[in-house]
């Protein structure tokens, strides 16, 4: 490991990726995140990469799906509207099962809503902001520092899986300057390629990237070669923090920036006497359930805090399954659940009987 | 004994899907044949659009990308900005190309993208049984214009390779035509010579390739030829709009 350096988050996100061995970039300017694209075009430039400013988000995405179609490493970045413009092309990425890394750090909407932090896409994100029945395998971060292990990370595993990867982080963890550090060496995944649409040379049949099957068995079949290997990612590729989790009263769930508030709170309520508990998912899909379904019957609640008004809760309940009370508690349109706030909501909680 | 005609090697043995007339087939061929005629077949990628051609992948033999309606343009920037040794081409209906993907074909000319485009005007929506499309023409009716296109209600049709001739990213533009034997070969030379200005390093080069949609024209494919003749190549006038003496 190196040295300490302050560095601005999206810009953490760039030198990650070359890092990660990424040379192939194409990106629209959308507020917060357009450093991504400033350090990307100083970058690929001066190295000999590829940088392409698109004519917009949806000719990015699909510049993306040209590029990983041919194998390369290759990435994208935008915030919330910019998001929802690619999720036509995320869907096809989905169904041709190309590798990519698709960073969102989003902002508040709905619509052309606001340029300050949210966590108001995990619907999109994590859900399937596109047609069809398709996962993306969503990384959150909640530092600078775990943002860029996480886009290293999100490389190697959109090459094993063949699928794309979002890292996504509210507007603060863009714009924040943390101190990083890097590693001497990445840990590459070299990933064969063998169905990349890049010339035959003649030398084997043709290789075709295609999300379309008209046949209707042919079709199910990929769907269900899909979902077969969306259950390997789920096995393998879960990620969660659990802390203070053992004998607390209340878990609070929180991922991203809030995760990091919610922190705070544990230490103030300790203070209290209320010994409070954090389940911070790393992987937002694969969802850790499992972490919930631990602690279901332990505590005397659960509360979810989001910068939005209630969207990961959603899987805290199916993940909590009824064995107990999920509360919630958001902020919107740029607004940060203060830790005073969450205490708040935490005290109530652990006055139940 | 001498083999003088066979299907070339571009093109794979699976038999088309086009409608009896289509000249998909004819357009096809010379891909394939200057594919062959170049020796670039193990060194192109090919991208099929959104129309009666998304599944060309099936018969060309070069690798192939699908890409969503519209955005073949993108797709095939993304592949030759990370092949920049290989030939990557688009093959592109006028609804595909001149509605919903117009944003990516200007901008991919506009780039100069080392690629090229063969875009079949039928001035038709075919796939999708024959709606009407930017570039059908005045008072040709359609489903969607049931009493012909009336430019009050509908606009007029555009005229894509004399607006793509205007951008300095676009170096070689030529419209071309499958109606007869002697188009048939000015056309596979236009193609050929898009591919080697792509060769080059020169810029982005496109062949607009008239042709017919029997089906959705609800002509036989003789009158179908007579149409274009009389109708299409009067708005859509054929020749050499860029490029013409660009050494390759």
């Amino acid at each position: 490991m190196g040295e300490k350096i302050l560095m601005k988050g999206n810009e953490v996100i760039a030198e990650a990726a070359l890092r990660a061995g990424c040379r192939h970039y194409f990106g629209y300017p959308i507020t917060p995140q357009t450093e991504v694209a400033h350090y990307m075009a100083k970058k690929m430039e001066q190295i000999g990469g590829v940088f392409v400013q698109a004519e917009s988000e949806v000719a990015a995405i699909n510049m993306v799906y040209g590029s990983a179609s041919t194998g390369a490493r290759v990435m994208t970045s935008s915030s919330s509207p910019g998001i929802s413009l690619k999720q036509e092309g995320i869907s096809y990425s989905a169904g041709a099962e190309l590798p990519m890394v698709i960073i969102d750090i989003v902002r508040c909407g709905p619509g052309l809503g606001g340029i300050l932090p949210a966590q108001c896409d995990y619907f999109q994100m994590v859900k399937g902001g596109g047609h069809g029945d398709y996962n993306l395998i969503v990384l959150a971060p909640c530092s600078v520092q775990e943002m860029y292990e996480l886009v290293v990370d999100a490389f190697n595993i959109a090459d094993t899986y063949r699928n794309p990867v979002v890292v996504m982080g509210d507007g603060y963890l863009g714009q924040m300057m943390e101190a990083v550090e890097f590693r001497d060496e990445e840990p590459i995944v070299k990933v064969e390629k063998p169905w990349a649409t890049c010339g035959s040379k003649l030398e084997r049949p043709h290789n075709t990237t295609t999300s379309i099957y008209i046949d209707p068995d042919v079709l199910e079949a990929h769907n269900n070669k899909l979902q077969a290997k969306y259950r390997e990612v789920e096995k393998n590729e879960t990620r969660v923090e659990e802390y203070n989790c053992e004998g607390a009263d209340v878990i609070v769930t929180a991922y991203g920036t809030v995760a990091r508030i919610v922190k705070n709170v544990i230490k103030e309520a300790e203070k209290e006497g209320i010994k409070v508990g954090l389940i911070r998912p790393i992987t937002l899909w694969p969802f850790p359930s499992a972490s919930y379904e631990k602690y279901a019957d332990k505590v005397k609640g659960f509360l979810c805090v989001e910068m939005s008004t209630g969207q990961m809760i959603e899987d805290v309940k199916l993940a909590v399954n009824g064995k107990n009370t999920v509360d919630f508690y958001g902020r919107t349109g740029g607004n940060v659940p203060t830790q005073a706030a969450i205490l708040e909501e935490v005290r109530k909680i652990a006055a139940k009987k | 004994m001498e083999t003088v005609f066979k299907r070339p090697h571009g093109l794979t043995d699976k038999a088309f899907h086009y409608c009896p007339g289509c000249t998909h087939g004819i357009v096809h061929r010379l891909v394939a044949e200057v594919m062959d005629e170049l020796g670039i077949e193990g060194d192109t990628v090919g991208i099929a659009s959104v129309g009666c051609t998304y599944n060309s992948y099936d018969y060309f033999n070069c690798d192939m990308i699908q890409a969503a309606h519209g955005r073949a343009p993108a797709v095939a920037t993304g592949a030759k900005r990370s092949l920049p040794g290989k030939y990557v081409f688009t093959y592109q209906g006028d609804g595909d190309l001149a509605a919903i993907g117009t944003a990516e074909i200007v901008h991919a000319a506009t780039r100069g993208e080392k690629i090229t485009t063969i875009f079949v005007n039928n001035a038709i929506y075919g796939m999708t049984s024959g709606q009407m499309a930017p570039t059908t023409l005045v008072g040709q009716v359609t489903t969607t214009t049931p009493f012909g296109r009336k430019p009050e209600l509908h606009g007029y049709p555009v005229r894509v390779s004399e607006m793509l001739s205007t951008l300095e990213g676009a170096v070689y533009v030529e419209r071309v035509a499958v109606n007869n034997v002697q188009n048939i070969k000015k056309a596979k030379a236009a193609i050929k010579k898009a591919f080697q200005v792509q060769m080059a390093g020169l810029g982005f080069s496109i062949v607009e390739v008239l042709s017919i949609c029997p089906t959705n024209w609800g002509m036989t494919p003789q009158n179908s030829l007579k149409w274009l003749e009389e109708n299409m190549m009067d708005h859509y006038p054929l020749g050499n709009f860029k490029g013409k003496d660009l050494e390759v």
